[in-house]
């Protein structure tokens, strides 16, 4: 049996499954106040992290998550062979001050807020060619270092929108191994960019619902499964706007994954008391709640398979001042408990 | 997928499943925060009148320069953004919300350093005001002055 397989158009599955042997979250205070608080390893009360500016201090969370990651695998440090991770900022220097100093072999990935689901399948894709025993697998966002690039300076006044969404200041990393972990990385199915016209980009829930809708419509069809074979779907950061048009658009198709699905970004907030609006976004959002609160739950056995869809919108201030529309992508990662 | 909506009808379709702010509500809180804001404004010129025997003019610049210092302290206590959130264009369209637009900025890029940080991006958010403010008056001023010399004016 080939050890990697192709399953219909977009999957993969991999018949010697890789393994999460380590997660880290590391997280804002915001995020510290919120639902998940208690999944978190760590929260950082100063939103600087003690560094100079927000793009800094983005990176000392990437830091802080991939030595707690590293140290919670036991793995020595030179027995990792890649690293795959990226963030929002131009140039992902968030990325690249963040992890610098690990001095491991690095692919830089851009998937605007899917990124963790990005790394996660070319992390898997690597260690079961047996390219690397152990791979890194990382990302960050911060809310103030996203406002300054994608919006306005922090101090300066405007109403946000309800669907709006609040960029989680974060970092999660993981370690994946070769055979080593309770949660395999059983296959995954890698999405195309979604685009269906929409150019508001204070509304990326919309932006990103078609990514995610194609993504699990593909997913099943490749795998030949049907939603309930999963305990839980689980998205990004479609948020409350998001999770509707996603529930629409996949009822069309004859799909219904209104019983077992979960979305990360309004898992992370609490709208009422947070005044986040439509949920939590950013790199950060999805991966601190798969280092939090979704390996608790597949380690502890309440969930044994699970989908887990980063959403990315690919936004950018120079093709949305010229009037381009905002596409979605979304990248599925399938776990499941040994 | 199979079924896809065009994006004319996915457009329509967020449009209308996508939660508003509630217009009267935002038209009321803009209208208390626009107008006090105003109101203090209009304290200030008639006190700086009886006090100091301010001429109009002389008041009017007066009522300015401390409406554009007290937006510019808010904004360096970071207060400045929740007035607009509940009051939005009531904070926004009076001086103080100019005064925000530029020291907010001022703020968020000091550490790209005084001149490709402040200086370059001072005016990223009031520039298109001033622009296109001077160039309206010149405009302006412009069709003032022929329609003087033809002697409509």
């Amino acid at each position: 049996m080939e050890k990697i397989e192709q399953k219909g158009i977009q999957s993969i599955l991999f018949n010697e499954p890789p393994c999460i042997l380590s997660g880290a979250s590391v997280v804002g205070k915001k995020e510290g106040e919120g639902p998940l608080k208690d999944y978190f390893d760590e929260i950082i009360e100063d939103a600087m992290f003690g560094k100079d500016n927000w793009e800094e201090a983005e990176s000392e969370f990437m830091k802080e998550a991939c030595n707690l990651a590293i140290t919670k695998s036991k793995v020595d440090l030179k027995q990792i062979r890649y690293l795959f991770g990226g963030d929002l900022l131009g140039q992902l220097i968030g990325t690249t001050f963040g992890i610098s100093a690990l001095k491991i072999p690095f692919f830089g990935l851009y998937g605007a807020c899917s990124t963790i689901g990005e790394a996660l399948s070319l992390g898997s894709i690597t260690i079961s060619s047996g390219a690397a025993d152990y791979v890194l697998a990382t990302t960050s966002s911060h809310f103030a270092s996203a406002e300054k690039q994608f919006r306005y300076p922090l101090e300066y006044g405007n109403q946000r929108p309800l669907a709006a969404t609040w960029t989680v200041t974060g970092s999660a990393a993981f370690v994946l191994s070769k055979d080593e972990g309770d949660i395999l990385v059983k296959g995954i199915t890698t999405g195309k960019i979604m685009d269906y016209g929409i150019k508001d980009s204070m509304n990326m829930g919309a932006c990103m619902a078609p990514a995610a809708a194609d993504l699990i419509y593909q997913n099943l069809k490749d795998f030949q499964i049907k939603p309930d074979y999963y305990d839980k779907i689980i998205t990004g950061d479609l948020g409350k706007v998001g999770q509707e048009i996603l529930f629409k658009l996949l009822k069309d198709n004859g799909v219904n994954i209104e019983r077992n699905h979960m979305d990360c970004g309004i898992e992370i907030f609490d709208d009422t008391t947070q005044d986040t609006h439509a949920g939590g976004s950013g790199c950060g959002c999805s991966a601190t709640t798969l280092a939090g609160l979704i390996m608790n739950r597949m380690s502890s056995r309440k969930w044994k398979r699970v989908l887990f869809i980063p959403t990315g919108a690919l936004l950018s201030t120079v093709s949305f001042n010229e009037g381009q529309t905002v596409p979605g992508i979304a990248h599925g990662v399938i776990l499941e408990r040994r | 997928m199979k079924t896809e909506p065009n994006h004319k009808e996915y457009n329509e379709y967020v449009e209308q499943i996508t939660p508003k702010h509630n217009l009267c509500k935002t038209c009321i809180y803009a209208f208390l925060i626009g107008g006090g804001i105003c109101t203090l404004g209009q304290c200030l010129m008639q006190w700086s009148m009886n006090m100091w025997q301010f001429s109009k003019e002389d008041a009017a610049t007066f009522v300015t320069i401390i409406l554009v210092f007290l937006s510019v302290l808010l904004t360096g206590l970071n207060w400045y953004p929740s007035i607009v959130k509940v009051g939005g264009a009531g904070a926004l369209v009076p001086i103080t919300g100019f005064a925000n637009s530029v020291a907010a900025p001022c703020i968020e890029f000091q550490k790209e350093g005084q001149v490709f940080g402040i200086g370059v991006k001072v005016f990223t958010i009031a520039g298109p005001v001033i622009l296109y403010g001077v160039f309206t008056s010149f405009v302006l001023g412009l069709i003032f002055m022929i329609l003087q010399k033809v002697g409509l004016a």
